[in-house]
């Protein structure tokens, strides 16, 4: 940065609060992918896209696609809260520390994480409650692998991912106990081409089912090409995948939060706050269950997406025990927000290790 | 843990590494002459998008990867009139080069989001394709993975044993001196930029047609960032290239496949190792003292002098 460009932006900061009133409230999107991806990001995208719908004219938002997780987003939010916005949404769990750091030197800019644990008085943490969806996907894979194996590509081992697997394994087992998982850590978000080898090498393997927790629709495309493999849509519908490979989908709808929070910057009346929404309040969608699904795996499945909505039943509901034998949950005992949150261990009958 | 089948795995390595290995091959010849494009990634993507939309309207993948290979280079000759014929610096223009690539597949791309193209059918080459093991290992690839191939012999051995190959490195090791014995310098330079972006194009047709296959937005996700490094890693020589590009190509699909098959493996090393062998490399040719990087290369030539 040079001298006048520090000058520049010293007087847009002063300037700003003279006329903070008049202006519209601007609303910022870090992603970590492109809008175009046909997952993750695309749907962040359109929770924007329903933002400005619903503000009009009081709104303006502004957008950062493919922002490298680590120090550049530094500098992509640094910049962001520099050219005026009022509040900004970080939209991947990578982008925690580096919200953390410019939150602290922009007092009067809201800071909204997506997945984090990390809050402060102007950063607040959303998310969904994934491993809900997880659940139904884990018993529509049990009952319908032949091969009993199933193949899940994991992104990087953190605490949703790997809620993300127990989840899928509790549901798969149950119904079907000789099930097995390969779990194959890609280390990206989003690499088409790394995501549909990691697809392939699972198919290779015998796995029939593919689940994914990476953005692209590669792995869709990788299994289409493959035949006899059924996947699942991640946090998009892919609705471009049906009715097989693609049988159902999570489908996380973040505009009515979006909204939200940008009303309550409107009204002045936005607090620090950490949300977990789940499938009752319509932040975890479960899309389209197709044909290619037997019509009875389809009515527990729906039933089970009830039970959940309804608070009747918990995914993680004990007698659970962790990979080691250990104990975690007695019988009847349901795990608390906390231990899931920082949940770093796999979940009696999983294989492997998670990487550190 | 169960084993890995050598020739599934072999099968995936090769087309794992091909895009890499068309686009690496390209700037080997571009930088051979003198000049550092590093829009390899812009050319990449848009030879994907092109690739696949012509592919998809004409069900032809043969003219997808055609109208993929002119789109990129005809991409590229933009950077090379601003380079060449303007003097702009190279550096800033090759990543101009990058972003407006990847700008303008976005734009390009969104109608084909989601659909499916023509696949490339792999080479029946009768008896030799129905040997055991070696069949699959060796012939029964799609035709794109034996272009590569035989596009990094044919650059060798232009490089090597022809007189355009002896002008061209002449170009880029000395351009004064190329000049003053009366090669046109500016012409070579734009002729060479020219098969640096059809080979790019083609890379990142193989992509969106072979590989994924599927158009996705950004979807080359650092493949001509990778395909620079090879350049550098290979030392500027083709059979090298070939090497550089398998090895990355073979590490990437061999930990996924050795993690499929449930083997414990270091993922978080091996899925850096690649990059890890690359600086290694650079640390010991640089060591060495012999670079083996083209004397004029990234040097801006000004023919009035």
């Amino acid at each position: 940065m040079n001298r006048r460009t520090l000058l520049a932006s010293a007087a847009i900061l002063a300037a700003a609060p003279a006329f903070a009133q008049d202006d519209p409230v601007k609303a910022g999107f870090i992603y970590v992918g492109p809008i175009g991806d046909g997952g993750w990001t695309y749907e962040h995208n359109q929770a924007r896209l329903a933002v400005e719908e619903h503000f009009g004219d009081a709104v303006e938002t502004v957008y950062q696609e493919s922002v490298p997780e680590g120090a550049d987003a530094v500098r992509a939010i640094t910049q962001m809260a520099l050219s005026g916005a009022d509040i900004i949404f970080t939209t991947s769990f990578g982008y925690m520390d580096p919200t953390m750091e410019v939150a602290a030197k922009f007092p009067d800019v809201k800071f909204e994480h997506a997945t984090g644990y990390k809050t402060a008085d102007n950063v607040s943490t959303y998310s969904a409650r994934f491993y809900e969806g997880r659940a139904i996907q884990g018993h529509i894979a049990g009952s319908m692998t032949e091969t009993n194996k199933i193949g899940y590509i994991a992104s990087f081992p953190i605490p949703e991912v790997i809620r993300g697997i127990n989840s899928a394994y509790l549901h798969a087992s149950k119904v079907n106990p000789d099930v097995e998982f390969s779990v194959v850590w890609a280390y990206t978000w989003f690499d088409p081409a790394k995501e549909a080898d990691a697809a392939r090498a699972l198919i290779e393997n015998g796995n029939d089912v593919i689940l994914q927790h990476t953005d692209s629709t590669a792995p869709q495309a990788a299994a289409q090409e493959a035949g006899d493999v059924i996947t699942f849509g991640q946090a998009s519908d892919m609705a471009e995948y049906k009715p097989q490979p693609r049988v159902s989908s999570i489908i996380d709808d973040w505009a009515p939060y979006y909204i939200d929070r940008v009303q309550a910057v409107i009204d002045g009346t936005w607090e620090s706050q950490q949300v977990w929404h789940g499938i009752d309040e319509g932040m975890v969608e479960i899309g389209e269950i197709t044909d290619a699904v037997p019509e009875e795996v389809r009515e527990e499945a729906l039933a089970l997406k009830e039970e959940i909505a309804s608070g009747e039943y918990h995914p993680f509901t004990g007698p659970i025990n962790r990979q080691d034998g250990s104990a975690w949950l007695a019988e009847g005992e349901t795990a608390d927000d906390g231990t899931l949150l920082g949940m770093d261990f796999y979940v009696e009958g999983l294989t492997g290790e998670i990487p550190n | 843990m169960e084993s890995i089948n050598p020739i599934l795995l072999i099968a995936s390595i090769m087309v794992s590494a091909t895009p890499i290995l068309l686009a690496a091959i390209g700037e080997t010849v571009v930088e051979r002459s003198g000049v550092l494009n590093l829009g390899v990634e812009g050319m990449m993507i848009t030879g994907a998008v092109v690739g696949f939309a012509v592919a998809v309207n004409s069900g032809s993948p043969g003219a997808g990867f055609a109208a993929a290979a002119l789109a990129s280079a005809v991409l590229s000759l933009s950077f090379g009139v601003l380079t060449q014929l303007l003097l702009s610096n190279q550096v800033a223009t090759g990543l101009g080069l990058t972003l407006v690539g990847l700008g303008l597949s976005a734009l390009i791309g969104k109608p084909y989001e989601g659909m499916k193209s023509p696949t490339l059918p792999k080479l029946d080459l009768g008896p030799l394709s129905d040997l055991p093991i070696l069949g699959r290992i060796l012939f029964s690839h799609d035709i794109m993975v034996y272009l590569s191939i035989a596009l990094v012999a044919a650059v060798w051995a232009v490089l090597k044993f022809t007189r355009a190959g002896l002008i061209l490195r002449a170009v880029g090791e000395n351009h004064d001196a190329a000049h003053a014995l009366g090669y046109k310098v500016v012409r070579i330079r734009l002729m060479a930029i020219f098969f640096g972006g059809a080979c790019a194009g083609l890379g990142g047709a193989y992509l969106s047609l072979v590989r994924v296959p599927q158009w996705t937005e950004g979807m080359t996700a650092g493949a001509g960032w990778i395909a620079l490094a090879i350049v550098v890693f290979a030392s500027w020589r083709p059979w090298r290239v070939l090497i550089g590009a398998y090895l990355f190509g073979g590490v990437t699909v061999l930990q996924l496949n050795l993690q499929a098959a449930g083997a414990d493996v270091p993922v978080a090393i091996l899925s850096a190792s690649p990059y890890l062998v690359t600086i290694l490399v650079l640390v010991i040719i640089s060591a060495r003292g012999v670079h083996g990087a083209p004397g004029s290369l990234g040097r801006p030539f000004h023919p009035g002098l």
